[in-house]
């Protein structure tokens, strides 16, 4: 069971409200991602949930029982670190095998699940080496690993995958989600990058200064962004945005476009712009359009085969059903 | 080094510093080896002889050689258990942060800047003093018989003053040490499940262990040759019982004026640095590498 349950809880560092009150719920076996620009508060709020910080107000229930006071040790909560936090002198096996040692779990029980867990993380080849002789993505492996054997309620994950490249981040990430399928146990992730939030998340909550923007599916988020900001944080390349008569015609204060709904055009449309640059990335080109008027550039996603140039003029055309209208205070208008 | 001449250059520029150094050091102990095998004593030097291995039998029977020797390990084993004990102790209460930080560190680490014979001085007749001390004082306060520190407890006494004065250097590196801890790590182990104690022995200890065999290799290397500690308190006594292999070398030279025993001595008092330093090597070296 991993039923998270956040009531009023804020963090404050002396006179800095760093996270204003907020209520969350995290339901058993959920994949909830925390996402939003660096700063946000977002990995403030995994740590009050680990216990690493203490709240300055409310109250945090996991799977009922209140335990805003209780230490990390007792929460049942395992958490994989950004930097790993592996032992350094210890070996693969011994790092898997402390937090069960200090739980005072038998020895033959502790192998079983150190080889249960080497197995599944492609791990058994490496346990008698130190962290040290490991890559970034079999360190990460390790962190996983050290996670599991703990058969925690829920797991915590801060930005786990920020310290591996491009290449290797896309495989953990697929490991993580199989993870999740195989255990179903309670995930909580903390990252600044939407996509993975888009991939992963059974649950995005999108954070901005400390408090919650908007709560909900991945879809959700995409389709029906509760203000500007989410907007523009959810999906990518970035929802243009402009404001100004383009936006009055609308009824709105500013509007959105996804760069994928826009068309095209070499002769007619709706704005009238000059292509910057364009990205050919095969399944799909990125172009960004100048001198339309309405803002800088916009993006427009269009596909792989189009055949237009830096300096081409280029007519556009929202997809009318598309467009997103959002008010003076950046709220969505329904 | 990219090329093989670039590697004989090196070595080539390297040579006078190395072939200095190699000079310094063979130079002294050729002569000292040299002098352990004459009959040399100032008081007659006109009188100068070979005496074969007699300097060394003279030396070895002497009746203050094994206790010399004993004390000198005493002296070294137990400034290192109080410096490397309370050198972690300290390190891990000023690595708090505490108002005033800056102040108490330099405080910490001021002892280090007393040069020995004044500290031994002070500790002499201010603290461990029987009828002035402080010592004696906190024990009248108490209603205790003040301890004749340096004629009941010679060889502690000169422990603790030692010690006093070389636990800054093991805070400091200490410190540093401790510094470099990942807090990372420490949540994790937390999170772990383990307590303040678990924490210690298993993430801060294992961390400090190179810090650790760096101070007890460069104390070794300087309480071995403790000297001007012992001339200003005890001088040695009573009896011997406060006399290091050092001290033992310098009544043979100084105040017998017998310079073939002293050397003879010096050579010994080699010999057994290097057994130390092989058995340090062996227990400890593995941390360094």
């Amino acid at each position: 069971m991993g039923r998270i349950t956040l009531e009023g809880v804020a963090k404050r560092f002396g006179d800095v409200e760093v996270i204003p009150p907020l209520n969350l719920d995290i339901e058993d076996g959920e994949f909830v991602v925390f996402v939003g620009p660096s700063g946000c508060g977002k990995s403030t709020l995994l740590r009050l949930i680990a216990g690493l910080e203490d709240v300055s107000d409310g109250r945090i229930l996991i799977d009922g029982t209140d335990a805003t006071d209780a230490s990390p040790a007792k929460r049942g909560l395992a958490m994989v670190f950004q930097s790993y936090a592996l032992y350094p002198h210890m070996s693969v096996r011994k790092n898997i095998a402390f937090p069960m040692k200090m739980a005072g779990i038998p020895a033959d029980e502790q192998n079983r699940r150190i080889e249960a867990a080497a197995k599944a993380l492609n791990l058994t080849n490496y346990l008698d080496r130190r962290p040290g002789q490991l890559s970034g993505g079999q360190r990460q492996r390790v962190a996983i690993g050290r996670a599991i054997v703990r058969e925690p309620s829920a797991f915590l994950f801060d930005e786990p995958l920020s310290n591996l490249d491009a290449a290797l981040r896309v495989g953990m990430r697929l490991e993580i989600s199989e993870l999740h399928n195989r255990l179903k146990t309670t995930m909580i992730y903390v990252t600044h990058d939407q996509v993975e939030a888009m991939t992963m998340a059974d649950k995005i909550v999108v954070l901005h200064a400390g408090r919650i923007e908007q709560v909900g599916s991945p879809l959700d988020l995409y389709n029906a962004p509760k203000n500007a900001f989410v907007a523009g944080f959810i999906g990518s390349p970035r929802m243009n945005l402009f404001s100004g008569p383009a936006a009055a015609e609308y009824g709105a204060e500013t509007i959105g476009v996804r760069p994928e709904h826009i068309s095209v055009s070499p002769d007619s449309g709706k704005w009238k712009g000059r292509i910057g640059v364009s990205e050919h990335l095969g399944s799909d080109t990125f172009l960004y359009v100048e001198d339309t008027g309405l803002a800088e550039t916009i993006t427009v996603r269009s596909d792989g085969e189009v055949n237009l140039r830096h300096g081409d003029t280029v007519w556009l055309t929202p997809n009318e059903d598309k467009i997103h209208r959002f008010d003076k205070a950046g709220d969505r208008i329904a | 080094m990219a090329t093989r001449q670039t590697a004989s250059l090196a070595r080539l520029m390297r040579a006078p510093a190395i072939i200095l150094l190699l000079i310094w050091m063979l130079v002294p102990l050729g002569m000292t080896l040299y002098y352990s095998f004459l009959n040399y004593n100032l008081l007659n030097p006109a009188n100068t002889s070979w005496a074969g291995w007699f300097n060394y039998q003279y030396f070895y029977s002497d009746p203050a050689f094994f206790e010399s020797i004993w004390n000198t390990l005493v002296l070294v084993l137990g400034v290192l258990l109080i410096t490397v004990c309370g050198g972690i102790g300290i390190a891990m209460l000023i690595d708090k942060p505490i108002f005033g930080q800056g102040l108490v560190r330099i405080l910490v680490i001021s002892p280090f800047f007393v040069m020995p014979p004044v500290a031994a001085l002070i500790w002499k007749n201010m603290i461990m003093h029987p009828s002035y001390g402080v010592f004696a004082d906190i024990a009248k306060f108490f209603g205790a018989n003040p301890v004749d520190w340096f004629a009941q407890f010679p060889l502690l006494s000169i422990i603790l003053i030692v010690a006093w004065q070389w636990l800054p250097f093991a805070t400091l590196i200490l410190l540093t040490s401790l510094q470099s801890l990942d807090g990372e790590q420490m949540e994790a182990a937390e999170m772990d499940g383990a307590p303040a104690l678990s924490r210690f022995i298993y993430l801060t200890l294992p961390h400090m262990a190179r810090a650790i065999t760096v101070v007890i290799l460069i104390q070794t290397i300087f309480l071995l040759g403790i000297y001007a500690e012992i001339l200003v308190t005890t001088n040695g006594g009573p009896g011997f019982a406060s006399t290091n292999l050092t001290y033992l070398i310098y009544r043979a030279a100084r105040l017998n004026f017998d310079i073939g025993g002293a050397a003879a001595g010096g050579i010994i008092a080699v010999i057994l640095a290097n057994f130390v330093a092989i058995f340090l090597m062996r227990a400890v070296g593995k941390n360094l590498d």
